[in-house]
Parts: structure tokens; C-alpha cells; sequence
């Protein structure tokens, strides 16, 4: 492994954990030339690069799809554990028991998750695992070559396929009913607010859905595709502007925007997040004005992007467990075997 | 009439959900305590109320406490059952039945008893209306107590034991069984020849349950995460985790090392589990047959990706419209070759309770070891009954997490490692955790996709190597696998292999083959998969070896006719599946049934009908196979290199 080594030399450019951006990189992409997912992979890489995470202290994870393969293309440096199709969910809660100061980042995507995984998907929701859970959505199998995902729009044609006959399930909606206490949507075509998004799902405590529209180029971005490039482009509609304020930065507003146009959501890592108002006065903290803009969303045939729900106050699954404050994975036989007089309180507890 | 002592079996017809395990439990406990041998099991139907179930109890003097066919006493509670109930007491045999019960009796060749179990209760005035089913059960209990003549100190023992000491149903219950007592006193005349007398062959034994027993181990073997799903009948080696964990594991600040999560179904339920053991935990799920056909692609995975996990199969019949409430030995050839491709599983097989306390630490040390999945092939009759048992021994060696490597270990070799590289030459490699801090910790986890440094690689050579590493790991594990339990007995001419809860049943039928049949035949049970050198010398000594087990196919002979083919000629199959947990009776019947003289083949392969006694004297002459079967089983992979050495070598 010794190809990976890192930080030799001065670099010029490292963050404030002494890392380089390289530091964050992984394995050059297999997959298609303008993938979605790679774009998205970019953005993880700068995310934690600017957030100065140390790649060490997360563990990432994925299912099977094309999306999947992409935790190879970023975190070198990171634990990485490629599942099985639609089990990402279980593997991420079992793992992050091991040490519950870390974070994970799940890779999946609409077949993964919204097929095969979709009971896992629904349950790690309301688990709350502390991890940030990213569908890069295509709305077809790229990996078998472009069947119909459950996430196509009825109606949608495809090479060999015809003509989709049933209607789409809606991530964000299905992780809102599930008690999912981040919810967010994002499109591959904006790296802007993919990266802005991903920092705020990252400082969440618990599980935060990132529902990123990643266009396949291959298989799935005719024009009028809801999950292509142009579609996207044309329909985009984005709740507010994002920046992710981190802890101890000081907040300075520009003087300009007055009461209302402003919202400030307190993150659980003591970050903020600001949302610049467009159009509507999006309140993301009521779950009710979630489920209301998705249906208006789907009604009107717009992509809402942007934080669609956040709820800093549920605790995360492992802090429910009331863990001790080594981590699991480092308790040796003194906190792990019973002492040798438990024996007799056993045998004495049975007839 | 001649008494019979301490030699007969108990089967009590109830309706499921009458509450009379109670009942039946204290009479199990009482002729423990009274230290005579004795087996307690519940054949029970899937349900919750209203269909027939019954308990049989085996008390004998001799310690063969396997299950018995034959019902020398029988209580029926249930009008449901009663017809068959009666037909099924052994002639000379007693019949006790709730008077309430309007049916003919149609023996005359079996003491009969009807108990006035409703008046009974309906008199005593401490029992509420709605206690009075539940309380009758005891009545039974106390009617059967006095004409067998059962110590009412050591009832009034199970009793308390029961309650945890609470005095108000200790005494209501206590009371009703007397009142059986002291009305049998009265009104019936012993007719049949039962009896128990106080002996103290149970002294220093305990009573526990498989999946308590399952569960206790696994606390004391360190168990710090568990996924599981509800099944029967291995709900409650879960649940044990969660009565007994809070317990033995308090600590002062109130803060846990465990988690125990109740996952969505199978699969979330091993992927957690997988996802834990990966990242360093001694994690554990449990489940039966059904539940395992769900796990099946994540076992796969785990067995490739090599990640430490303990599996407790508490096997059933299923699917789960079988007979998801009858035992079995069916899961074995399943577990065996669990997954997808290529693949081999450890499998842990206990006996007794008291293995399925041992097993249950040991399998961590040999999972984490190992690197692999281990499974521990249960079943619902060690699982849910209880069995007498040594007292639980703690662990006697230190705990073996393994092949790690933390942040100071790979300072020292300057992070030069790799994952899937067999430093050591015996097939296992070493491993890190997340949370490691060092910078070449970490490596991204696939299936058998990756080269030694688990980097991604579809190269043909990768494969290869590491399929053959995965195989040299699973036949060295024999080195640290349980060791065979040998019962041997004099003259020996015969083996017998068996595992799992048949042992009982298997004694008996040797003691009987020997002493009735003339044959006598050496008895192992085999404790785990890949087999130890001793189950190869076993072999070895035999011409004919008998594999005796409960499923339809004889699978534990397919896998011995796979590991051992040069051997083939001399296996059996005894393979018999009813549900109920074993007997004697099939085992014996089933050997005399494949047993062969040593001549017979060389008459023609006329097959004369020859008394089994006098065939044995000319097993001993010897037969053709003989010779080339001595030869040494072929395992090239097995290394030379007994590496067990602990983790952190260079």
C-alpha cells in the first residue's frame, strides 16, 4: 500500500488538519466520461477537504450499482466497505457501533435504494445512524445496461425497454414518512450546492439523505428525462441559497438582507447553516411545509433542491445506546469478560 | 405387582396456552432436585392457544434421559387429545384425566385415575376465578406427586425457584397441589408399579435451557454487538443477551460496551452484525433454518470478505409453514456450504446445554481467529428445554481476538501490510479496524475482487491466489477446533458417529446394542467442522461406521463422504426426522437395520437373515475394505505451520 502514502514533501496548499486535497482523493473513476457520480465524488473530496476533516475519522459505504463503485474514487484514506445490492443500510448501522465518534458516508443509488434496499432504506431513516446517506438518482440500472429504476417517471422511454408503465417513488418523500431527520434534494448539474449541501449533511447529527439527481450520460439523459442534464437545468427550482458556516467562523450577514429573507438552522456540531431565502419563505424545520412543497413539487413537475427538512433535536442511534466513551472497538477482556465470581452468580441463577 | 423405580416416562396432553408449563416444569424440577436423572421436553404446536400439546419426561435411574416412545404415565388435561392420549399408555402403564372430561374409557389394561381437578379448585377460596385454570395444573402436579411419591420439600423448592421467591403464588399453588395430594391420599389405590425414590445422582448439576445457556456464553465469550430477528426457537438465545447483559456487564458510570439491535428481518439482522465484526466488535445474530436461508447472500459475503461473525442456527423444521416448533438436524449440509461459489463454513456443533455455553465464547476466539463466519448448529430441543448440566465453567482461556494490527503495530512495521496477505503462510491474514489513526490503516472491503493489498483487481491470478489461500485457512482451523467426545466401549468392532443434542439417545442405543444385539460399536460425537485428526482416526478404525443423525438425507454422511471418499465404502447413513427430539429406539433399529456381518458379502450377496448377535462375532473376521481404507485422507492444503501465534507479529 505503500503507494499511498501521503503528505511527503511541503505541499502548498493544505487545510487547516495539515492535509492536502490529495489527501482526500481516491482511486481515478471507472466510470463513464460526465458521469453524475463523479461529479459528486469531486464534491465530497473539497467538502471534507474545507470542512478539514481527517479522512480517519470517517467510514464510508456503499450497496452495488454504479453509484456504489464510487466510494473507490474518493477517501483513499478512509475504511471503506462495498456491501451488497440494497444493504448498504445494514452494514453502516452495525459498523458505526465500533466507534461512535465517527461519521459515515454512504453511497447508493435509486435501484439500491429505492428496489432492493428499500426496507433497509426505510429503517436505518428511522434509526437515525449518524451518516450521511447519499441516492446518486439516475432513474435507470446503469450497471446492467439501462433497465428502469423505481425511481423513473412513468412514461419515461428507454433503448429495449419501452415505455415505463408505473409511477416513481420519491426518495425525499420516503425518507420523510420514515422520520429521516435530515432530508435534502440536489442536482449532479449544480457542484455549488452539492458541496454546500454535503457539508451541512456532514456536521447533522444522525442520518442525513442527500436525493442527488445524477444524470446517467449513457443510458438515461435524453432531454426530456426528468433525471437528465437539460431536464434539470430547465426545471431546477431551489428552496434557498446554502452556506455552511463552520464552527467558530464568525457569521457576518450582508447588510443588504432583511428579516425573512434570512434563516439561520443551528447544527448539532455548533455550525450554522444560513439559507438565503428565494421566492417562497421555506421554513425546512416543519415537516408538514416538507411533505406540502414536495406534492406542490410533483404537482408542478419542478426540481425543489435545497433542504427540505432538518430536525437538530432526535438523538442519533448510537447515543441512545448509552455507549461508553472508548470507543467499542478498542474495550479489551478486562471490560469485556465478566469477572470470574459472575460464573457462580450464574450457576446460581439456574435450578 | 413388582415396583418400578426410577425407570419410566411421563407424558402430560394439555391444551397449548392452559399455563401448564408451570405445572410440568415442577414436576421436571422436582425429580431433579429428589437427584434422580430425568429430561423434560415440550412438543408443542405453532400456536399460541387451543391446539394439543404435550410434555414427556423421562425419569431414569440409569442416566438415559434421551426422549422414550413408550408412555408408561399419562395425564390428560385436554378432551381434544383424549382418545389418543389413552391409546397411547404402555400396557400396565397409568391414566390420570381431569374428571370434567366426559369420555369413554376404553382400556382395561392400564390403571386408571380421574382427578376432580375443577371441584378441587372451585373449594379453595384464595384462588381468584380467573387463576382457577392455571392453579388446576397444579392439582395434577400434586395427584401424580402423591401416588409416585414425590418429595413435597423439593416441589415446594421448584416452586419458589419458579416465582423468584414471591410468597402469594408460591403459596396459592403450593396449596392447590396439595389439595391433590391430600385427595389422592384419600380417594385412590395405587394400581400401577411407578415409583421414584431419592437417589443422588444429579448432585452438583444444574437445569438450564440451550439458547439461556447461548446467551451466557456469549456474555462471557464478550459479546459486544447482536442483530437479530424474532423466530422460533431461537428467539429467546436473543432475548437472553437482553436479560443478562444489563447484569453481568453493570458498570459504575451506568454506560454500556454492547449493543443488542432488533433489526427489520435476516438480512438487516447478519448485516449488522457483519458490519460490526468488520469493524472490530464481537458481534453475534441468531436465528433458525428460515432466517438463515435469508442471511445466505450476506454469509457469502462475510466468508469472502472475511470478516469475523458468530451465527447461532437453533434448528427447526421449516419453512415456516412446516413444523417451525419441531427440532431437527436439517440445516447442516445448508450451513455447510452457506453462500454463493465456492465456499466452506465452521460449524460448531454442542451437545448439551453446557456446550452451548462453551461454544458460545468459544466461537468468538474462533471466528475472530478465523476470520470467517462461524456457525453454531443448535436445535429447539437443546434450545428450549431444559436439561440437566455440569455447572457453566468460565472460560479458561484468554480471550483470542486475533490477527490486529492497531496504530502502534503498523508504526513498527512502517505501514507496510496488506490486507489479504498471507504474512504468515497459514492462510490468515492480519487486519485493522476503523478508528485506526494511522495513515495506511485503512482498505476498502469487497468480496474476492481485490489482490493481497485489497486493492480492486479482477486479475485471473488474484483470484486464484486467494481462493486457495481462503481454502488452506478453513482446513488449518481444524487445529483449533473442538475436539471430538469419544464414548468407547469394550470389544468394539463398530463406530458410531453422531452431534448435536442426539447424544442421549445414542448412549442408550449403544448400552442396548452391546447388552441385547451383541454389537458393540464406539461412539463419537463430532463437535465441529473442518474435522479434527481425531475424527479421521476414528474412522480409520472401523469398518463400518454408523452416521447417526435427525434429517431425512443423511447429511452429515454426504459431508463425510466428501471429506473422506477414500472412506466411503464404510459409512452408513442413520438418518431419521420426525420432529420429535431423538430415541433410542430409531437409533438402535436404524443401525441393526445397515448393520452387516463381516461374511455376509462373501456369500453371494445373499443376505441370510442372521440375528444380529451372531453376526457380530464375524464383523470382527474383518473386511475387504479394510486395507485400502487405512489410507491417510488426502489434505494437501492443511499447512505445516501451526500459527496460532497472537496478532501483531511481524
Amino acid at each position: 500500500m505503500t503507494e499511498t502514502l501521503p503528505m511527503a514533501g511541503v505541499t502548498a496548499n493544505v487545510n487547516l488538519a495539515g492535509l492536502s486535497k490529495n489527501d482526500y482523493r481516491g482511486a481515478p473513476t471507472t466510470l463513464c466520461q460526465g458521469c453524475g457520480h463523479n461529479s459528486i465524488s469531486n464534491q465530497i473530496v473539497t467538502a471534507l477537504y474545507e470542512m478539514n476533516t481527517v479522512p480517519e475519522d470517517v467510514m464510508k459505504f456503499s450497496g452495488i450499482g454504479c453509484s456504489s463503485k464510487s466510494p473507490t474514487y474518493f477517501l483513499n484514506r478512509t475504511f471503506g466497505f462495498n456491501s451488497l445490492h440494497g444493504r448498504m443500510p445494514s452494514i453502516a448501522t452495525g459498523a458505526l457501533f465500533a466507534d461512535a465518534r465517527m461519521k459515515g458516508i454512504g453511497v447508493s443509488g435509486d435501484g439500491d435504494s429505492a428496489s432492493i434496499g428499500m426496507g433497509q432504506f426505510k429503517h436505518i431513516m428511522r434509526r437515525n445512524v449518524n451518516m450521511v446517506y447519499i441516492v446518486e438518482n439516475n432513474g435507470v440500472y446503469g450497471l446492467t445496461k439501462g433497465q428502469f429504476s423505481a425511481t423513473a417517471e412513468r412514461g419515461l422511454q428507454l433503448k429495449k425497454q419501452g415505455e415505463n408503465p408505473y409511477m416513481p417513488v420519491d426518495i425525499c418523500m420516503e425518507a420523510l414518512v420514515s422520520n429521516a431527520t435530515f432530508v435534502a434534494r440536489s442536482f449532479a448539474g449544480n457542484p455549488k450546492q452539492v458541496k454546500e449541501l454535503l457539508k451541512v449533511a456532514l456536521a447533522h447529527d444522525g442520518i442525513a439523505v442527500l436525493d442527488i439527481i445524477s444524470p446517467c450520460v449513457t443510458f438515461n439523459n435524453q432531454e426530456n428525462a426528468f433525471h437528465s442534464y437539460a431536464w434539470g437545468k430547465d426545471h431546477e427550482e431551489p428552496l434557498h441559497e446554502i452556506s455552511y458556516i463552520a464552527p467558530r467562523n464568525e457569521i457576518i450577514l450582508e447588510r443588504e438582507m432583511e428579516d425573512g429573507e434570512v434563516r439561520e438552522v443551528a447544527m448539532h456540531d455548533g455550525s450554522t447553516v444560513i439559507l438565503k431565502n428565494l421566492e417562497r419563505g421555506y421554513d425546512p424545520t416543519n415537516r408538514y411545509e416538507a411533505l406540502r412543497v414536495m406534492e406542490e413539487a410533483q404537482r408542478n413537475n419542478w426540481l425543489v433542491t435545497g433542504i427540505l427538512y432538518v430536525n437538530t433535536t432526535k438523538p442519533n442511534l448510537t447515543s441512545i445506546y448509552n455507549l461508553v466513551d472508548t470507543p467499542l472497538n478498542r474495550l479489551t477482556e478486562v471490560d469485556l469478560r465478566p469477572e470470574r465470581a459472575m460464573i457462580d452468580k450464574i450457576n446460581s441463577l439456574m435450578f | 405387582m413388582n415396583k418400578i423405580v426410577n425407570d419410566f416416562s411421563i407424558t402430560v396432553g394439555t391444551k397449548n396456552g392452559s399455563g401448564s408449563s408451570t405445572a410440568n416444569n415442577t414436576i421436571l424440577r422436582s425429580v431433579f432436585k429428589m437427584g434422580i436423572p430425568v429430561s423434560g421436553k415440550n412438543l408443542f404446536p405453532s400456536n399460541i392457544q387451543g391446539l394439543p400439546t404435550w410434555y414427556t419426561i423421562r425419569v431414569n435411574k440409569d442416566g438415559f434421559i434421551g426422549r422414550q416412545d413408550v408412555n408408561d404415565i399419562v395425564i390428560a388435561m385436554n378432551p381434544d387429545s383424549f382418545v389418543r392420549d389413552l391409546a397411547s399408555v404402555a400396557p400396565n402403564g397409568a391414566f390420570f384425566y381431569s374428571d370434567d372430561i366426559k369420555q369413554p374409557i376404553t382400556r382395561t389394561d392400564v390403571a386408571v385415575y380421574p382427578m376432580p381437578i375443577k371441584t378441587i379448585v372451585k373449594n379453595d377460596p384464595n384462588v381468584p376465578t380467573d387463576y382457577r385454570d392455571l392453579v388446576g395444573n397444579m392439582v395434577y402436579v400434586g395427584v401424580l406427586a402423591q401416588m409416585i411419591g414425590m418429595d413435597m420439600d423439593k416441589i415446594l423448592a421448584a416452586l419458589t425457584f419458579h416465582f423468584k421467591g414471591k410468597q402469594k403464588p408460591i403459596d396459592m399453588n403450593f396449596n392447590a397441589l396439595k389439595a391433590g395430594a391430600e385427595w389422592a391420599k384419600a380417594n385412590l389405590e395405587k394400581k400401577d408399579p411407578y415409583f421414584v425414590e431419592a437417589m443422588n445422582k444429579t448432585d452438583g448439576l444444574i437445569m438450564a435451557d440451550g439458547n439461556t445457556a447461548g446467551a451466557l456464553g456469549s456474555i462471557f465469550g464478550g459479546v459486544q454487538f447482536a442483530g437479530w430477528y424474532p423466530i422460533t426457537p431461537a428467539t429467546s438465545l436473543a432475548e437472553g443477551l437482553n436479560d443478562y447483559l444489563p447484569v453481568l456487564r453493570k458498570r459504575e458510570d451506568g454506560k454500556h460496551t454492547y449493543a443488542i439491535v432488533q433489526a427489520e428481518d435476516e438480512l438487516a439482522a447478519l448485516g449488522m452484525a457483519i458490519g460490526a465484526g468488520w469493524a472490530g466488535l464481537r458481534s453475534m445474530t441468531s436465528t433458525s433454518g428460515p432466517g438463515l436461508s435469508l442471511m445466505t447472500e450476506f454469509a457469502g459475503l462475510a466468508y469472502y470478505a472475511e470478516v469475523p461473525v458468530v451465527i447461532w442456527d437453533v434448528q427447526r423444521i421449516g419453512p415456516s409453514t412446516g413444523l417451525p416448533t419441531r427440532t431437527s438436524q436439517a440445516d447442516l449440509t445448508f450451513t455447510h456450504f452457506i453462500g454463493h461459489g465456492d465456499s466452506h463454513s465452521i460449524i460448531l456443533l454442542p451437545g448439551d446445554v453446557y456446550e452451548c455455553f462453551e461454544f458460545g465464547w468459544q466461537s468468538f476466539d474462533i471466528a475472530e481467529r478465523a476470520q470467517t463466519p462461524v456457525f453454531v448448529l443448535s436445535d429447539l430441543d437443546m434450545g428450549m428445554n431444559q436439561w440437566m448440566s455440569k455447572p457453566f465453567k468460565y472460560p479458561e482461556t484468554p480471550m483470542d481476538r486475533g490477527k490486529v494490527l492497531w496504530e502502534k503495530d503498523l508504526e513498527e512495521i512502517k505501514g507496510n501490510w496488506g490486507r489479504y496477505l498471507d504474512k504468515d503462510g497459514d492462510g490468515i491474514p492480519y487486519r485493522t479496524f476503523p478508528g485506526n489513526k494511522h495513515p495506511l490503516s485503512a482498505y476498502f472491503t469487497r468480496g474476492t475482487g481485490h489482490d493481497e493489498y485489497a486493492k480492486y483487481s479482477e486479475d485471473a491470478g488474484a483470484y486464484m491466489r486467494n481462493m486457495e489461500r481462503l481454502k488452506l485457512k478453513h482446513y488449518n482451523a481444524a487445529n483449533y477446533m473442538p475436539k471430538p467426545v469419544n464414548h468407547p466401549i469394550k470389544g468394539a468392532t463398530v463406530g458410531i458417529i453422531a452431534y448435536g443434542s442426539t447424544e442421549n439417545a445414542v448412549l442408550e442405543a449403544q448400552h442396548h446394542l452391546a447388552k441385547d444385539d451383541g454389537i458393540h460399536a464406539d461412539f463419537l460425537r463430532v463437535r465441529a467442522i473442518p474435522f479434527t485428526e481425531e475424527v479421521t482416526q476414528f474412522i480409520e478404525k472401523y469398518d463400518q461406521v454408523f452416521i447417526v443423525e435427525m434429517n431425512r438425507d443423511g447429511q452429515m454422511y454426504q459431508i463425510l463422504l466428501t471429506e473422506y471418499p477414500q472412506f466411503a465404502g464404510k459409512f452408513k447413513s442413520v438418518a431419521y426426522h420426525d420432529g420429535l427430539p431423538a430415541a433410542a429406539k430409531w437409533v438402535r433399529e436404524g443401525i441393526l437395520q445397515k448393520y452387516e456381518g463381516g461374511r455376509m458379502k462373501d456369500e453371494g450377496g445373499k443376505r441370510k437373515k442372521t440375528s444380529a448377535k451372531k453376526m457380530t462375532t464375524k464383523a470382527v473376521a474383518g473386511s475387504k475394505i479394510k486395507k485400502e481404507a487405512s489410507k491417510k485422507p488426502v489434505k494437501k492444503s492443511v499447512a505445516k505451520s501451526k500459527s496460532t501465534a497472537k496478532a501483531k507479529k511481524k
